[in-house]
């Protein structure tokens, strides 16, 4: 059994919501610049120039890439030989997420009530998910997840006989929608099987996979390929104007599901897809 | 076409501007997301005006991030505009024709911008800490207690934004769009 102080939880994630917010992952600023190499549009190529000197500047300069700062999406792998000691797990977290966006100067973007709405004024609470691992370590990705992007989400429970051709039109008519709004070039995170709620955990857990990485089964990482070369023919573009470049990657994560059932998820992330980790 | 245009966006001027023109502002513009265009309606309606002077004025659909000390402002990108699509004919049709987001805007929202020569302009989403260069002085004027969407009135120098949707109701994302399948096709 391994002690862990939740103070050494709530000082990591205060450092790692400044961090992400101001240096983009180099996977993303790698995946950007690639694909300013092979854009044929005239405005789409300033944009992408224009983006590209935004993550540079947010850099240097320690400003926040994007306004929104998001709401802090915290996922904790906890070894199971760990044994958290000084407090509540949670609250050390909502206290990292709180000193991190204060500090940092970061925005709160967070409503205490989705209908009565009311700005809690410190970004908490974080959304956190928890998934307990072996060992004795803890993995803390901290995600800030702006929502525009979010907004352009989607979910839907389809049958088995719309296989995988209903998968495929599902994910380009979700991206077709979202149009201008999610701020392109996009991160698709999909998530295919499970149930109503972990597609959607799955979704958002593909956006943490950096983007130029690939699902370890053949059949998926082949069908992120075709998504993305078929996201970016739909000529979208930087920013909507028109382009190549409507997404720099396409994310699938599955799991078993019912015998009844076909979920899909598809979790839609701007140019600024933020997400670092940290292992303790 | 680039232009480079004073505030406030006086009717004459907005009749010059045309769909896909990159133009830099100079002058005042203020900020107002959802929580401020709501607030702002709801009192119009029961007689207390609204916070600033909408003759001609340029509405930046902004929540900026707080400024660090010996800074103007955060980072400050455009929201999504079309969630102001509900209050944004009416605040058209008091004068307020500018209007600073990204993405698409509704079929009223247009109508409203043909009749009182509004101008859609989009900045760049995502782009807020090259944004926040280009604004030069930054003052809350209403409802503070909505924090990021409080009103402020931003001073610009050679804010950079393109023209999305023009006076006539040309629009960039439909033309653009078009015009870059056209011509990748032709190839």
């Amino acid at each position: 059994m391994r002690e862990i102080d939740v103070s050494v939880i709530t000082d990591t994630i205060e450092k790692m919501c400044i961090s992400a917010n101001v240096h983009l992952p180099k996977d993303m600023q790698k995946g950007i610049k690639s694909c300013r190499a092979c854009e044929d549009g005239p405005i789409a190529q300033t944009i992408l120039d224009q983006i590209i000197q935004n993550f540079e500047v947010a850099d240097t300069e320690q400003v926040p890439i994007c306004q929104d700062t998001g709401m802090a999406c915290i996922f904790l792998e906890v070894g199971q030989e760990v044994h958290f000691t000084g407090g509540s797990l949670y609250d050390a977290v909502h206290e990292g997420v709180r000193r991190g966006y204060t500090k940092g100067y970061l925005r709160k973007s967070v409503e205490a009530d989705p209908i009565r709405r009311g700005n809690t004024g410190d970004n908490t609470p974080a959304m956190i998910t928890t998934d307990i691992v072996p060992g004795d370590k803890v993995k803390i990705t901290v995600a800030p997840k702006g929502f525009g992007s979010e907004n352009m989400s989607a979910l839907r429970m389809f049958k088995p006989s719309a296989g995988l051709q209903g998968i495929k039109d599902f994910i380009l008519e979700t991206v077709e929608k979202a149009g201008p709004n999610p701020c392109p070039p996009i991160v698709v995170g999909v998530g295919i099987g499970g149930n109503f709620d972990h597609v959607a955990l799955l979704a958002k857990k593909a956006l943490l996979r950096p983007v130029d990485s690939h699902n370890e089964d053949p059949f998926y990482a082949q069908l992120e390929d075709e998504m993305l070369e078929k996201i970016n023919q739909l000529g979208i573009g930087p920013q909507g104007f028109g382009g190549r470049t409507t997404a720099v990657g396409v994310n699938i994560e599955t799991l078993p599901t019912h015998i009844a059932g076909m979920p899909c998820a598809v979790n839609i992330s701007c140019h600024v897809t933020r997400h670092e980790s940290e292992v303790i | 076409m680039e232009r480079h245009i004073d505030l406030p966006l006086t009717e004459e001027i907005a009749k010059t501007l045309h769909m896909g023109d990159n133009v830099y502002l100079n002058g005042v513009i203020y900020t107002a997301r959802d929580a401020a265009h709501e607030r702002m309606t709801d009192q119009l309606a029961e007689g207390i005006p609204i916070p600033f002077d909408t003759t001609d004025a340029t509405i930046y659909y902004v929540g900026p991030t707080p400024a660090r000390p010996g800074t103007v402002i955060g980072s400050a990108g455009p929201t999504t505009a079309g969630r102001m699509d509900k209050w944004a004919p009416q605040m058209i049709s008091l004068g307020a024709r500018g209007m600073i987001g990204k993405g698409a805007r509704s079929k009223e929202v247009i109508e409203a911008m043909k009749k009182y020569h509004g101008v859609y302009f989009g900045a760049i989403g995502g782009a807020g800490a090259l944004l926040a260069k280009c604004i030069v002085d930054c003052e809350l004027i209403a409802y503070e207690d909505l924090g990021p969407e409080a009103i402020r009135k931003l001073t610009v120098k050679d804010f950079p934004v393109t023209v999305l949707i023009d006076s006539e109701g040309n629009n960039l994302y439909e033309q653009g769009r078009k015009e870059y399948l056209e011509a990748r096709d032709k190839e």
